[in-house]
């Protein structure tokens, strides 16, 4: 067994882990934070997506142990004060799921996503951007307004703090 | 997955000694490949040598013969958004934001993409074609001469590849035709107008993985335009024929592939 330590969702946290372990079944299994699903075990569905120091990764892609030292955040950390974040709200607003399976790694996609190209996005860069993520009922259409939905509101937030 | 017993290296030579004292060591850098692999119990190293945490590996430089170095620990995120590249080689670029996802991305490298020499990666296209030189902790290959078959390279056992230099060419870019459900190419090209002329190579089409295109070449040589390649096929006798297509289908998506790249190319 090895110690591994990291910051989760702003936390410091440590746990006893076998280099095997995945980073998935780590924060699932041993930090309990289930949010984060395990839809494939071919890395191709991105129901597994946290953000590692800052970047989008399959967390079912990568061993525990390679997280070590790093800052994790979860979809369970993305909320704050109680306050569902923007890209939430706007999944909620716009129905942006069916069964719900997908939807952590789907808005762990979408802001990083915004992170990455900003707010001004077009459904056909959503679309495409989307390309790591698979929803199993094919709701697409309500995820990709949703993701719309919610660049455009962080853009005005963003011009009402300028 | 199989047991297995993690090291972080801190260096190059950290990493060496580390897989030397390793019964079944493996080298580790974005693990896109290598952990899914793992996960199907198809590979069972006894011992990971992590390389993501070595310094001196990662990073893009311009160097003063305008060449462009690139740590074999660097990204295909980090590849894909370089500005030096987008400039010099924007096929390069093209190609580093068409691997995988954008997560995939993220941790995935070009040092792990070429030392796994996958028939269906897409950075042995343009090493091929750009005539890249192949850094390691003990020498230099030229591209021609690293890749060496279908997942099969020049390396040693315990040998590290630590960077990628390639020169920069006038026009370049990249096409594949991604197959519909793994997103792996079914034939990839690039194709580069470099200082020594033309060059067309090919992955994901081959049965010994990366190969160059010379009859495309001499006619790109001579008019660097799409119909230049029209008519020129590689030979179907060389190609894969699976379940995704016959080598028949592979070898004239390469012909469609090459006249598409050289379209963007200008």
């Amino acid at each position: 067994m090895t110690t591994v330590s990291m910051t989760v969702n702003g936390k410091q946290i440590s746990g006893e882990v076998e280099d095997r372990t995945l980073l998935s079944t780590f924060l699932r299994e041993n930090q309990g934070l289930t949010g984060t699903h395990i839809g494939c075990d071919t890395s191709q569905c991105g129901a597994c997506l946290v953000h590692m120091d800052g970047k989008a990764v399959k967390s079912c892609s990568m061993l525990a142990v390679q997280a070590s030292g790093s800052a994790v955040t979860t979809i369970e950390g993305i909320s704050q004060n109680g306050q569902l974040h923007i890209m939430q709200k706007a999944f909620k607003e716009n129905h942006g799921l069916q069964c719900g399976f997908c939807t952590p790694g789907m808005i762990m996609s979408a802001i990083d996503m915004i992170n990455r190209l900003g707010t001004d996005l077009d459904e056909k860069t959503i679309r495409h951007e989307l390309e790591g993520n698979i929803c199993r009922c094919t709701g697409y259409h309500n995820i990709v307004k949703a993701i719309k939905a919610a660049a455009d509101e962080m853009a005005e937030v963003l011009e009402a703090a300028e | 997955m199989y047991e297995t017993k993690y090291h972080r290296a801190s260096s190059v030579s950290d990493a060496a000694a580390m897989l030397k004292n390793a019964d079944d060591g493996k080298l580790l850098s974005g693990g896109q490949t290598l952990i899914p692999t793992m996960k199907q119990r198809l590979a069972a190293p006894s011992d990971l040598i992590d390389l993501r945490h070595i310094a001196e590996m990662s990073g893009i430089t311009k160097q003063a013969d305008g060449s462009i170095r690139i740590g074999a620990a660097t990204t295909h995120a980090e590849v894909a958004s370089n500005d030096d590249i987008k400039t010099a080689l924007s096929g390069l670029a093209d190609l580093a934001g068409m691997i995988g996802d954008p997560h995939v991305r993220h941790m995935g490298t070009i040092g792990g993409s070429i030392a796994n020499n996958d028939p269906a990666a897409d950075y042995p296209a343009a090493l091929l074609a750009l005539g890249a030189t192949i850094e390691t902790n003990k020498r230099e290959f030229s591209a021609s001469n690293f890749f060496t078959g279908m997942f099969e390279t020049a390396l040693d056992e315990d040998e590290i590849v630590t960077a990628v230099i390639l020169p920069v060419a006038a026009n370049t870019a990249y096409a594949k035709f991604p197959n519909p459900a793994s997103r792996y190419a079914m034939a990839g090209v690039f194709v580069a107008k470099t200082s020594a002329g033309a060059r067309v190579a090919v992955t994901g089409a081959g049965q010994d993985g990366v190969f160059r295109m010379p009859d495309m070449e001499k006619a790109l040589d001579s008019n660097w335009a799409a119909e230049a390649v029209v008519g020129i096929a590689p030979a179907e006798d060389n190609m894969l024929s699976d379940m995704h297509g016959t080598a028949a289908y592979r070898a004239n998506l390469v012909t469609v592939m090459a006249k598409r790249a050289v379209a963007a190319s200008a």
